[in-house]
């Protein structure tokens, strides 16, 4: 990564001309998506190079999630992807839980998956907004704008959070919907397909948004696979691998929804994906709303859940009879959490995000290591570029949909 | 030598209400821009200063003015100091030969035409010089895109307006609004539809509006050109922006929707047409900019050179074939 610093002092002693010209694009520029910096190296206006420098928003999320027990870890997980925090919140939860060997109820499972396709809504539509806006459609970033502000606002009815929602917590979900939430619910879900139908109008059929995103940035399915894609940009090449259909996780084994895949792998197939997945998404808030009755009164966490306040240590007291005077009571460490390790993958809006956790026995997790998708989506962004033009490699970021603060932890 | 220091004064007191009124509809075009997108967008836009935010152009040129005038290190000072007044002056001079009204024209010259198109192709070297002057590698490219840009669209608005100049017999926008009257609604636009469109989109290209806005495309060039400029310098290119839309506007007007003359007589109001018609490409403007996304460079240029070209080139041999067997 030193090599940048090399060339520009070598550029600056050289005298030739046919030099080409570097362009340092970032840490702070208006659409890379936060603070992600790129390296450019131009011909005219191609890109021949791209080297992607992260690391600007590192906060050592997995080391100081070694440092809390496992349910303030869980707050940690909403700053990683900000925009579907309670998609974190469940990997990170569905961990936990496999470590401790919790059953959720199903009232809870349910709830999980509502938030969760909620949170899928509200980052596909931020990434519909940012990618338009990125590729020069002003108006579609306010509309998409106004759905999220209304899903942010029955979060804020669900847990008193817009953004960084810790509702998801080891064992279950935080407290059951009111009924006023479920109404808005299913207010949302009534309105909101014709909406997207409305987006599509806006941008589907314009003439320069398919020429800007048709035969972008192709990625066959073998090398989608190669590069480690996941989410809707592996499934805008063709492969139906969804780890909601394949691992199912909370309530998706019970509810009914089709895995969108494109055909030609382009910019513009990932959108498609990511435009059915709004509806699919949709139409899974509805079937889980439809099957909460059913769960009427059932507890939300599961009764052998370990309290928020998790001790530090639980000793064993000595068995009787007292010992004498003068020695020193010695009682032997109770695990707080069963000794082993975990491993919980789940679909998040931007693609596979796999929490893998070890436990030395304390209330804290030993190692928490965070599988993020925008991590291995920047690893991407040389690959996709090369021979594409400065214009489309703001596309080609908005289309891979990362965010920083994931990449980064 | 009296009637020669009358007309000056007239002259000059004319230049001086014509600067302030173009003034005015420049920092009002900026207030109606932002409102008539924020409608389009569904918020509210400027509401804070004055009623229903109509002294928000004033307060935003006080705040530019007051502002530091930044110079970064390493710049071409000179160049970089006279780049934004190139583009204002370029831009700004058209609006004196438009002929807003029979009698209201402040200098009605022979070449009218020629002049503008002259005026809009030198006010690229404001641009340039100043991607050029300000030592950023974003600037530099915006002024390489503007350049390139500005020039091939030049050729496609100079033919779209060269079939008018062919139909009217005239380089004189006077002349050209006059010979209008005889044709369809008073207006050149059903003859020369083909060359009103072509004329339009050079026109937006020209003036560096979205979809053509890549010289300061703002999510991949930050700002571009000037992007190193702060204070009045940049609130200059603004201004320059906005002159252009408005000679471009006022132009289109002239040369294709008949000028002052409408389909009636507005009594008292001598430029309550060509104001109309000019409001109306102004809004087009706008609401282009509110639906569309930006093209990509070489995308552009293919628009330019493959499609806009070739269109303006048959519509002229159309127009000269028409010309010669009527």
């Amino acid at each position: 990564m030193a090599t940048y610093l090399e060339i520009n002092k070598k550029q600056v002693n050289e005298e030739k001309w046919e030099e080409p010209f570097y362009l340092n694009m970032g840490p702070q520029h208006p659409s890379t998506h936060g603070v992600l910096r790129l390296f450019l190296e131009l011909e005219g206006e191609t890109i021949v190079n791209c080297t992607p420098i992260i690391g600007y928003l590192h906060r050592g999320v997995e080391k100081l999630g070694e440092n809390l027990n496992y349910n303030q870890a869980i707050v940690l997980s909403d700053r990683l992807d900000y925009i579907a925090s309670a998609a974190n919140n469940t990997a990170f939860a569905l961990a936990f839980e496999k470590l401790m060997g919790l059953e959720v109820p199903r009232r809870a499972k349910l709830l999980r998956t509502i938030v969760c396709e909620m949170a899928r809504i509200c980052n596909h539509l931020l990434w519909l907004a940012t990618h338009a806006l990125d590729i020069g459609a002003m108006t579609v970033f306010l509309y998409c704008f106004r759905d999220r502000e209304w899903l942010l606002n029955i979060y804020e009815k669900i847990c008193g959070a817009r953004l960084t929602h810790t509702y998801v917590r080891v064992g279950g979900v935080r407290q059951d919907f009111t009924q006023e939430i479920i109404d808005e619910l299913y207010k949302f879900t009534e309105e909101f397909p014709p909406r997207i139908y409305d987006y599509e109008t806006l941008i589907d059929v314009n003439r320069i948004w398919l020429k800007r995103t048709k035969g972008i940035a192709v990625v066959p399915p073998e090398d989608a696979i190669n590069l480690g894609l996941t989410g809707p940009c592996l499934r805008g090449s063709g492969i139906a691998y969804d780890v909601r259909k394949f691992r199912p996780y909370d309530a998706y084994g019970e509810v009914d929804f089709v895995v969108p895949t494109g055909k030609n792998g382009d910019t513009y197939d990932r959108y498609r994906v990511r435009m059915e997945e709004l509806r699919q998404a949709n139409s899974i808030i509805r079937q889980c709303l439809d099957k909460l009755p059913e769960t009427e009164g059932e507890p939300v966490v599961a009764e052998d859940a370990p309290d928020l306040l998790m001790p530090e240590r639980i000793k064993k007291p000595e068995p009787k009879p007292v010992p004498k005077k003068g020695v020193i009571f010695r009682g032997a460490d109770v695990p707080v959490v069963p000794p082993g390790e975990a491993f919980a993958a789940i679909e998040s809006p931007k693609g596979e995000l796999s929490v893998y956790v070890v436990s030395d026995g304390s209330s804290k997790p030993w190692r928490l290591r965070v599988r993020t998708p925008s991590f291995v989506h920047i690893s991407a962004i040389p690959y996709m570029t090369k021979n594409h033009m400065i214009a489309d490699l703001i596309a080609i970021i908005g289309t891979l949909d990362i965010v920083l603060g994931d990449s980064d932890r | 030598m009296g009637e020669l220091i009358d007309k000056l004064i007239f002259t000059v007191i004319a230049a001086v209400i014509l600067l302030v009124i173009a003034l005015l509809h420049v920092a009002y075009l900026t207030y109606a821009e932002r409102k008539i997108i924020a409608r389009m967008q569904q918020r509210l836009g400027p509401n804070r200063v004055g009623p229903r935010g109509l002294l928000q152009p004033i307060a935003d040129m006080l705040k530019l003015l007051t502002k530091e005038d930044i110079v970064p290190y390493g710049v071409d000072k000179p160049i970089f100091y006279i780049a934004p007044f190139i583009s204002l002056v370029c831009a700004g001079t058209g609006v004196a030969l438009i002929p807003l009204w029979e009698k209201f024209v402040l200098s009605n010259i022979n070449v009218g035409l020629l002049f503008i198109l002259a005026l809009s192709s030198l006010s690229a070297y404001g641009v340039i010089l100043s991607g050029w002057a300000s030592n950023s590698r974003y600037a530099f490219l915006g002024g390489l895109r503007a350049s390139a840009q500005v020039v091939s669209y030049e050729i496609a608005m100079s033919l779209a307006l060269l079939s008018v100049v062919l139909m009217a017999g005239s380089l004189n926008l006077m002349d050209i609004v006059k010979a209008q009257i005889n044709s369809p609604y008073k207006i050149y636009l059903i003859p020369q539809i083909i060359a009103f469109f072509v004329f339009i989109i050079s026109a937006i290209a020209e003036c560096n509006r979205v979809p053509f806005d890549l010289p300061e495309a703002e999510t991949e060039l930050v700002a571009g050109y000037f992007v190193e400029y702060s204070a009045m310098r940049f609130a200059i290119f603004y201004l320059a922006e906005y002159f252009g839309m408005v000679v471009m506007s006022a132009l289109a007007v002239t040369c294709f929707l008949g000028g002052w003359i409408g389909p009636f007589e507005v009594p008292y109001i001598p430029f309550f047409w060509f104001l109309i018609k000019l409001y109306f490409i102004l809004f087009v403007y706008i609401w282009v900019r509110a639906t569309l996304p930006r093209y990509r460079y070489d995308q552009l240029m293919g628009l330019g050179w493959k499609v806009l070209i070739p269109v303006a080139i048959v519509n002229l041999f159309l127009t000269a074939f028409l010309k010669l067997i009527v």
